[in-house]
């Protein structure tokens, strides 16, 4: 059918004359033809991408002058970043290892070295902030990390000194050479929890022993040795960590909540020191019930002491400035400040100054400069900060203060929000960047249609079931030729916009996108990406240019929450709109919540929600649809009863009626148990079929059905011998994938089972030996894909199982899982693939017609489209006439990457998580989202874009041949007529 | 499901005691071998239960005994007994009254065909249905598949009837109903494929010797040359009357 034939591919593009190619063709001779790559010119026309770094855990600020453009930050995903303060753009990004190993401890900032603790005090790091290379990398003795500070040396900073749980060491600043290490006395019964240095001679750990004293041990900074150690009584203590800061001379400042106290001692004093108390009550404060107040110290240059100023937090929005005296033992209140959220301190040149957050209103907070010494508020400094409606409240300030031309204080603002978000704020309020880090860990993604135009909803509304029955035959015509009229209207004002834009260059044309004026494309290409973060966060994304639309931050969810988007109506029902439903579970208590909004604007629904007091099991989204459209929602509880939302009467009814043909399975792999249940009338549940793969033996690991808006076009396959080799297409078939409990090499196994989720029945059960997971794989049409690790070859493989009925249908009208008696043929087939892999997801498009691809996440960060050709069991070892009518690849071991198959050439994704494939209006065309770190939207034509005219394509030339024939065609006729008059006239 | 007549509900109740005649279906890795119980007797036995209830409530009653043998080559059979009057009453009702759908269900126990020492039953059944009409209808044929892990756990059952439509055919006949025409197999799973290199590599080492023929040695270039080198000299001439602005020469041809 498809003879071998040659196929010349053209390596660039380009619509210059044919004669220029000469020099550029290449002759590749196969028997497929597969060109993946983009041209240069289309870089980010159809895709882009999108950095993030996490949440904020350290953030520091170049240098104290006006101009400096740098900021740091270190995150809670590994990250080491640097931002320009103009722009928020990222300027360059460290990402380390994922979990405790690459965790960062500490982020201390001085000069142009940033020194970074990491894996709980692993490695010790300088890097150069100027280009964010490496300086130098100290490998640590093991220990778990306590604490880090600098250590200066007759007034600069030479060194940095490191506390671990048992041991104490100092690294020169300039290569991380170890200057000495010291281990710290009785530290299996003594907590070492801080490290002091001033600009002394001597640095000074101080230890607790919880409920019982305080150890002060000074190391001399020379050799390690000890110089003096001290131990004090101190029995309310129970953390320095937690309750503890130095100030002044060397003064520590501790608060005890049970006496509300505050306790201070001079660490560096000559004679048994004591603690002296000061009672709160004393300095007229008073605690939050409740609250345990925390002290915030500065220390601006760690050659000298620590402020005498320090911030004591007495509530969750009261803090207090207080001033220690030059006596060393008392205590000057200096400022009160209720309501304050957030206080920070922030050094420029000699100058100290204190910036407080306070609420001003609804919708913004102020804030303002203090100065420290007296606590007088400085004139101008005032900023606000908007709150968002549906954002997260201020968790963190960081503040960058300089000096102004004239001597004054100037500063901009780094505000961190719950939902991690970083807005940054200059004088006088004026939000400069703001990004957006939840979106660094999606959890799960839908792409939902836009909705239609004005004038398009309008000629919906018009053949609406409503309008007809409203209006008779006359008003019906006027409407139809009023909305014609205005659909001619709206082409003109089409065609004018494509004329005007078309003598613009194509740079000046820039569309914004803003939720008004969003609509659908021709093509539906655009859509509007609903993306659920782990902090609870959803926003909405135009999935053309990544810019967001909306976000919601949904407060009270916990850190741990499994999430379920489901999109309940979808944008085709005007006047109803589109409807999602985000399924919040609690993954301790297994109580759920829903959250009903609408996808396109974000906003929630004011729908009367189910009220679910028991922990929640499955839910699934039936095909029935209540009388506004929205598919309704089963959600089954641990006693098995069902909720189903929306719950109208219509509903009940229809679900009453259906009964007995929903069925529904439910997986503990805790037990190993899959079962299946039937819904009654009354909306309990009966159990009918029981599957029990022992724990002892193997282990559930994953299980996925089949996406319920996939295609299939065509229902077989056609062989050599012009027969039809159909499908086993059963859309109830769930692939469940196990690991074996005995992890040894040799016994090792991977099993794939197959299981009708409606019967029960094992459809075909396989066992990959000697393999291990983490298993990837896609389930589609009637093919499973799955990848594992080779234990015995020690190499990644990847195996493909395709079922089929054979060369004749069972039942060709419709299938059922009840009425399928015979077993599918099963074939498989494996290959090596040179590569470890992240994630796995299939391309999917409008009708099926399209060759599928596979869609593969590699750890580089590229994203490898796989033709699914390459993974079919049916390609023969040994290649006969048959096969190669069937276009069947000859069988070779390994599975090529090549690098024109890297969807996204250099754009690597970091940290792959997820791909999401949707469909777009255009067969040839899916749209494909990777996301991760980061966000990587893109298209994707597996079969090239054979609806689609190319960009470059001539039209002036084939106008003007249609153009030339047509007059050809009217002077030929014109010139027989002559020619026929003239003849009869003979 | 109240339309149901009680007096099913009852009968369904009422174990049937008498065991009037054995029917045996066997089977030895899918193949029905036909001699019964004078095969010896080092397996063991597990109860095959059935239940076809036309209200929803499931009750298990005996249907037979599965003759299971573990060790290298397992293998199966059954021994079940004819179905009582009443039990076909039932049957005939759940079908008869289409709109409840009634279902028939069979369970075994969990059970390993392999460990003899440890404790072979675990708690639990494995469970699986068909529609009680597509069983009347088959006329009581009905397959069952067994179905095992690597280590020989009994890990699931299945039932399918063949026909397994529901055509809503009356069956006339009662001695239709009176016995079970079995087909029983028990299913291991099947290994997968590892990757096949030996095979490819001693197929590239016959293409190379193939190809050390020197008469197949002819590159491409030498083969087509007559036809690539007018093809460039074309197009580089074109090409050389494109720059020197003669786009004339070209005319529409382009």
């Amino acid at each position: 059918m498809y003879p071998p034939s040659l196929v010349v591919t053209f390596t660039k593009k380009s619509s210059v004359k044919m004669a220029k190619l000469t020099s550029l063709f290449v002759i590749s001779l196969s028997f497929f033809c597969i060109s993946e790559a983009v041209f240069e010119d289309q870089v980010g026309k159809f895709d882009w991408r999108q950095q993030y770094v996490g949440k904020t855990l350290f953030a520091h600020f170049e240098s104290n002058t006006q101009s400096s453009k740098k900021m740091f930050v270190a995150t809670d995903k590994n990250i080491f970043a640097s931002f320009n303060s103009r722009t928020g753009d990222l300027l360059w990004r460290h990402v380390d290892k994922t979990g405790p190993e690459g965790s960062i401890d500490i982020l201390l900032l001085h000069g142009q070295d940033a020194l970074m603790v990491v894996g709980d005090g692993r490695l010790l790091r300088s890097w150069d902030t100027n280009i964010g290379g490496l300086n130098w990398e100290a490998v640590l003795d093991t220990g778990s990390f306590q604490a880090a500070c600098f250590v200066a040396i007759q007034d600069t900073v030479k060194l940095v000194a490191v506390l671990k749980k048992a041991a104490l060491s100092l690294h020169y600043l300039s290569n991380g050479h170890q200057k000495w290490v010291e281990n710290l006395p009785d530290s299996d019964a003594v907590q070492y929890q801080a490290v002091y240095s001033g600009g002394e001679e001597e640095v000074y750990v101080l230890g607790v022993v919880p409920n019982s004293h305080l150890t002060i041990i000074a190391y001399s900074l020379e050799d390690g040795e000890i110089i003096k150690q001290r131990s004090v009584e101190a029995s309310w203590l129970s953390s320095v960590e937690s309750s503890c800061v130095v100030v002044g001379q060397g003064v520590l400042m501790c608060v005890d909540p049970a006496t509300l106290a505050l306790y201070t001692l001079p660490i560096q004093a000559e004679e048994t020191p004591e603690f002296s108390q000061i009672l709160l009550q004393s300095l007229d404060l008073e605690v939050s019930p409740g609250f345990q107040p925390v002290l915030v110290s500065s220390q601006p240059h760690p050659a000298r002491s620590p402020l005498s100023e320090f911030f004591l937090q007495l509530g969750p929005d009261h803090h207090v400035l207080l001033q220690l005296n030059a006596d060393g033992y008392t205590i000057a209140p200096l400022r009160d400040f209720q309501p304050a959220f957030l206080v920070s301190f922030a050094t420029t040149g000699k100058k100290t100054v204190a910036a407080v957050m306070t609420p001003k209103n609804e919708t913004a907070c102020a804030i303002n400069l203090f100065s420290v010494d007296s606590g007088r508020r400085l004139l101008d400094t005032t900023v606000l900060f908007p709150l968002e409606l549906n954002g997260g409240k201020p968790h963190a300030l960081y503040v960058h203060a300089f000096l102004k031309k004239d001597d004054s204080v100037g500063y901009r603002v780094l505000v961190q929000t719950q939902d991690h978000a970083l807005t940054f704020i200059q004088q006088p309020g004026r939000v400069v960047w703001t990004r957006e880090e939840a979106l660094a860990d999606v959890v799960t993604m839908e792409m939902v249609d836009l909705p239609l135009t004005g004038t398009q909803a309008e000629l919906e509304g018009e053949f609406g079931k409503k309008a007809a029955i409203q209006d008779g035959l006359f008003p019906m015509v006027l409407k139809r030729l009023s909305s014609q009229v205005t659909l001619l209207q709206a082409w003109l004002a089409h065609l004018w916009k494509l004329f005007y834009e078309a003598r613009k260059p194509r740079g000046q044309v820039k569309n914004e996108v803003t939720i008004e004026t969003l609509s659908r494309d021709e093509f539906n290409l655009q859509k509007m990406m609903v993306m659920v973060t782990a902090s609870g966060k959803l926003f909405g994304i135009d999935s053309k240019s990544g810019s967001i639309l909306w976000k919601h931050y949904l407060e009270n969810v916990q850190p741990n929450a499994a999430f379920k988007l489901i999109v309940q109506r979808t944008t085709a029902h005007f006047p109803h709109p589109p409807q999602c439903t985000l399924l919040i579970k609690d993954k301790d208590t297994g109580l759920a919540t829903l959250h009903v909004f609408n996808p396109i604007f974000g906003r929630k629904s004011h729908i009367a929600l189910p009220a679910l007091p028991r922990p929640i099991l499955q839910s699934l989204l039936l095909p029935v649809i209540d009388q506004d459209y929205a598919k309704v929602l089963l959600l089954v509880d641990d006693q098995y009863k069902v909720t189903a939302f929306p719950s109208t009467k219509n509903v009940l009814q229809q679900l009453q009626e259906m009964a007995s043909s929903i069925f529904f399975y439910l997986i503990r792999s805790d037990q190993g148990n899959l079962s299946g249940f039937r819904l009654r009338k009354d909306l309990s549940t009966e159990r009918i079929w029981e599957v029990v793969l022992p724990t002892e033996v193997q282990k559930i690991v994953a299980v996925k059905g089949k996406r319920p808006n996939e295609h299939v076009h065509s229902q077989g396959r056609v062989m050599g011998d012009r027969s039809v080799l159909y499908k086993y297409l059963n859309p109830n078939l769930l692939a469940v994938v196990t690991e074996s409990t005995d992890t040894h090499p040799e016994r090792a196994f991977v099993g794939v089972f197959l299981v009708d989720g409606v019967t029960g029945r094992i459809i075909h059960e396989a066992v990959q030996r000697k393999a291990r997971g983490p298993v990837h794989f896609v389930h589609s049409e009637n093919w499973v894909v799955y990848e594992y690790w080779n234990t015995k070859s020690r190499r990644n493989e990847f195996s493909v199982l395709e079922l089929f009925e054979g060369t004749e249908l069972y039942n060709s009208t419709v299938f059922s899982s009840l009425d399928r008696p015979h077993l599918p043929q099963v074939l498989q087939q494996t290959y090596i693939f040179p590569s470890p892999i992240t994630t796995m997801e299939a391309t999917l498009t409008e009708k099926g017609i399209t060759s599928r691809h596979l869609l593969v996440g590699l750890p580089s960060g590229a994203i490898l489209s796989l033709p699914k050709m390459f993974l079919d069991p049916r390609r023969p070892e040994v290649v006969t006439e048959h096969s190669r009518e069937e276009n069947l690849i000859p069988y070779a071991p390994e599975m090529p990457i090549r690098t024109e198959w890297f969807i996204n050439y250099n754009q690597t994704v970091a940290r792959v998580k997820g791909i999401y494939t949707a469909p777009s209006g255009l067969e040839s065309t899916c749209l494909v989202v990777a996301y991760g770190l980061d966000i990587y939207q893109t298209r994707v034509y597996p079969s090239k874009q054979f609806d689609v005219l190319k960009d470059d394509y001539d039209y002036v030339l084939i106008s003007s041949v249609l153009f030339a024939l047509f007059f050809a065609t009217m002077i030929s006729k014109r010139l027989a007529q002559v020619k026929l008059l003239n003849r009869a006239w003979r | 499901m109240a339309s149901v007549p009680r007096s099913f509900l009852l009968l369904s109740i009422i174990p049937t005691i008498l065991i009037l005649c054995a029917d045996f279906a066997c089977c030895n890795t899918g193949r029905k071998t036909g001699d019964g119980l004078d095969t010896d007797f080092s397996g063991f036995s597990v109860p095959l239960e059935h239940s076809f209830q036309v209200d929803d409530v499931s009750r298990f009653r005996m249907r037979g005994a599965l003759q299971l043998r573990g060790g290298r080559e397992t293998s199966v059979s059954l021994s079940q007994s004819q179905l009582s009057e009443e039990d076909r009453n039932t049957l005939k009702v759940g079908e008869e009254v289409a709109a409840v759908d009634g279902l028939y269900k069979i369970r075994v126990p969990r059970v390993s065909l392999t460990d003899r020492q440890t404790e072979r039953q675990m708690d639990g059944y494995l469970t699986a249905f068909v529609r009680a009409c597509s069983l009347v209808e088959s006329h009581l044929s009905d397959v069952i598949t067994l179905h095992t892990d690597v280590s020989g756990y009994l890990i699931g059952v299945s039932i399918v009837t063949i026909p397994g439509a529901c055509r809503g055919t009356e069956v006339e006949d009662e001695v239709d109903l009176e016995a079970f025409n079995t087909t029983l197999t028990i299913i291991a799973p099947t290994n997968a494929p590892q990757p096949e290199t030996a095979l490819f590599i001693e197929r590239m080492d016959i293409e190379h010797e193939k190809r050390g023929k020197p008469q197949e040695q002819k590159s491409f270039f030498a083969k087509y040359w007559m036809y690539i080198v007018p093809l460039v000299l074309f197009l580089m001439m074109s090409g050389a009357q494109d720059q020197s602005g003669g786009g004339a020469a070209n005319g529409g041809g382009r």
